[in-house]
């Protein structure tokens, strides 16, 4: 038998119908959908007088819109509200389990899905949300599709695609103290560029990913579409089986260790060839930070504003003359001199526990600066909202001048009432710098939780790695 | 969906690299609930100044361009969210083809979805295009998928990819979902033999999950 990725093993496993030359009809496990892309599938369905097949399998959150702040007080923005209704009505008439914005268990779509055990090891996941790939992080093929494939998910809980390429990214080495999942992913990027991975389906591996929590490697999954490619996965170990166990929709007992069993032949046999492969060194990681409008163009937070001549591509050339423009910055300023107006600590790339237990130790005793107008920290979920009030992290936030807020995507997209208004820079733990992004004309700088607590209380960026070690991790 | 054949119009020399979708709907366009509508706010922050004014400065809104149905573009266009909201736009504003030498997975995608056809030519070709439209600015060219050629009435032909499968949607204008459901019962069968391990397991307190 010829040697096999964790991809194909995935895909093989998957197959429900194959013709040569030909994309597959790929089987979905778990389905999820959110209020902003799936009201059309559910008309178009409506519309042919077709049925979802497996509502059981699929799973409705509200997450991109809802507010932050006090979810008693009726909803301003009417058309978030109609589509909300349209959510609660599409899953009501069609039995899909659906996680409102007044749930226990609500929270962004991608952090809910881990967080539950919805997400398991060997499954396809899709949404309609190019952040799937988060799932990844489990040893799941998971990726974002568009809202007519939703709509084909829905009707035969199938997907007709392609079989990708393969790209293997191995970051060797041990992570230096400062480092962060978040930067080793903005190191990745910056390293094969926004397009690099397009057409790949990339898996992880290296000492440096092994050593990563689940959250870490959940992390730089998330961001994984950053670099084109759709889907990122780790092969599932120890550190996946002991986050699952005991989350309620995963196995238990006796069914639980089977499945252990089969999760644990879920690698890439040794000799199975990757289409592309990169490697990084740990060690040589700094600190990141983005300085233009779109993930890849990022550097160490010792480095400066890079020179739009110093690239040998005309079109380069011009990108960066564009996003210098627009993002208010020289040529040659030292990435620490750049002031934040301000904070925000969330979103589905950064907003787990341990990306909030890592910012509120950091800034524990501490105050944000005068210059910063606001530091948001926005939960994953109300789960993990939940946890860190039990671990006293919100008082630790609050005390420190942050705001704690409910559970969301919130000024990441900012299609609440979260925007980062014009011209105000923020440091952000998300995962997009594009244009208006964070509200129109506002400037996005995206880093890790504790680079974004750090700027936070100095009201510029800076190394992290100033602050005593151990308040960093 | 509308079959893609042929197809002649005016092309709209759009220079930028990794022309991402939130420039192409930006968020607050994303809470519509149905698919019409979208062409009016396609590239919305840099077509509109305040108040809705059309920006002159903005390459939509030269009145050279009114009916432009062919975008010429740079690399790597469509990255970023998957939201089909983009092609919709696109395909509403008029657009029927793309011509770049790549695109985003999703996006290219979801172009298939949509009735338009996101043609991939060579790097040089493009700037040829790039030099040809730029001087001429009511430059047209005819795209032919059945052949895969692309002509102008300059006697250029350039040909493009595009993979048989995706050629086929396109010129027979198929709907997907009525493709899949005639494989419903490899879909049943699938089921079935996958049923031992594919169990879908209810928290203990289920009530507690809604
Ligand atoms: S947090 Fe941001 S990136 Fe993640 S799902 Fe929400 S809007 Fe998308």
């Amino acid at each position: 038998m010829t040697a096999k990725t964790l991809y194909e093993k995935i895909w093989n496993n998957h197959l429900v119908y194959e013709e040569p030359g030909k994309p597959s009809l790929l089987y979905i496990d778990r389905h999820l959908i959110h209020e902003g892309t799936s009201p059309q599938a559910f008309s178009g369905l409506r519309a042919e007088g077709r049925k979802v097949r497996r509502p059981d399998l699929t799973f409705a959150v509200m997450d991109h819109s809802v507010p932050t702040k006090d979810r008693t007080l009726p909803i301003i923005d009417q058309d978030a509200k109609a589509q909300f209704d349209a959510l609660e009505k599409n899953c009501k008439e069609s039995g899909v389990r659906l996680f409102d914005m007044n749930s226990k268990n609500q929270g962004i779509v991608h952090i809910i899905g881990p967080e539950l055990g919805i997400t398991q090891p060997g499954q396809t996941i899709v949404c309609g949300d190019s952040h799937t790939s988060t799932h990844g992080a489990f040893g799941t093929l998971a990726f974002g599709i568009g809202t007519s494939e939703v709509e084909h998910v829905l009707a035969t809980q199938c997907l007709v695609q392609g079989e990708s390429k393969t790209l293997h990214i191995l970051v060797h080495g041990k992570r230096p103290k400062g480092v962060t999942a978040k930067d080793i992913i903005l190191a990745i990027i910056g390293k094969i560029g926004i397009g690099g991975g397009t057409g790949h389906v990339a898996e992880y591996g290296g000492q440096a990913i092994r050593e990563l929590s689940m959250d870490g490697r959940m992390t730089v999954c998330n961001m994984t579409i950053e670099g084109g490619a759709r889907a990122g996965m780790v092969a599932p170990d120890e550190t996946t089986f002991a986050y699952l166990e005991g989350r309620p929709f995963v196995p238990r007992g006796k069914e639980f260790q089977d499945a252990v069993e089969r999760w644990k032949l879920l690698t890439t046999d040794d000799g199975a060839k990757f289409d592309m492969t990169v490697e990084l060194q740990a060690e040589n990681i700094a600190p990141q930070v983005t300085w233009g409008t779109n993930p890849g163009v990022v550097t160490g937070v010792t480095d400066r504003v890079p020179d739009p001549g110093s690239f040998a591509n005309p079109d380069d050339q011009k990108a960066t003359e564009r996003a210098l423009h627009y993002m208010g910055l020289k040529a040659g300023t030292p990435i620490v001199d750049i002031p934040v107006d301000r904070v925000f600590i969330g979103s589905c790339t950064n907003s787990r526990l341990d990306d909030l237990r890592a910012a509120a130790h950091l800034v524990a005793g501490k105050h944000v600066a005068k210059n910063i107008k606001q530091a948001l920290i926005v939960p994953g979920s109300r789960g993990i909202k939940a946890a860190a009030e039990k671990e006293g992290l919100d008082r630790i936030f609050s005390e420190a001048g942050f705001e704690w807020r409910d559970a969301g995507c919130s000024m990441c997209i900012g299609m609440n009432a979260d925007v980062l208004p014009p011209h105000e820079r923020s440091a952000s733990t998300s995962n997009r710098n594009f244009e208006g992004r964070q509200g129109r004309d506002s400037r996005t700088h995206l880093v890790s939780p504790v680079m974004a607590a750090a700027a936070a209380i100095a009201g510029h960026f800076v190394d992290v790695r100033e602050f005593a070690v151990t308040e960093v991790e | 969906m509308k079959p893609f054949i042929t197809h002649t119009g005016l092309v709209l020399p759009f220079d930028r690299v990794n022309v991402d979708t939130d420039q192409m709907v930006p968020k607050q366009f994303l809470k519509a609930l149905t698919r019409e509508g979208f062409g009016r706010i396609l590239f919305y922050d840099w077509r509109y100044l305040a108040g809705e004014k059309p920006n002159p400065e903005f390459i939509l809104n030269f009145p050279e361009y009114k009916g432009a149905s062919l975008l010429l573009t740079r690399a790597n266009f469509g990255c970023g969210s998957s939201r089909e909201h983009a092609p919709w736009a696109i395909g509403d504003y008029g657009f029927r083809v793309i011509l770049a030498p790549s695109y985003a997975d999703i996006f290219y995608n979801n172009c298939f979805k949509n009735g338009i056809l996101p043609a991939i030519l060579k790097d040089s070709d493009i700037d040829q295009l790039f030099k040809r439209a730029e001087a001429d600015r009511s430059y047209t060219l005819s795209v032919d998928l059945p052949n895969q050629s692309i002509t102008d009435n300059k006697s250029l032909t350039l040909t493009f990819e595009i993979a048989p499968s995706r050629k086929e949607v396109l010129l027979k204008g198929l709907d997907d979902i009525g493709t899949s459901l005639q494989h419903v019962g490899a879909i049943d069968a699938y089921e079935k033999a996958h049923a031992a391990t594919a169990t879908m397991y209810a928290p203990v307190d289920v009530k507690n999950y809604s």
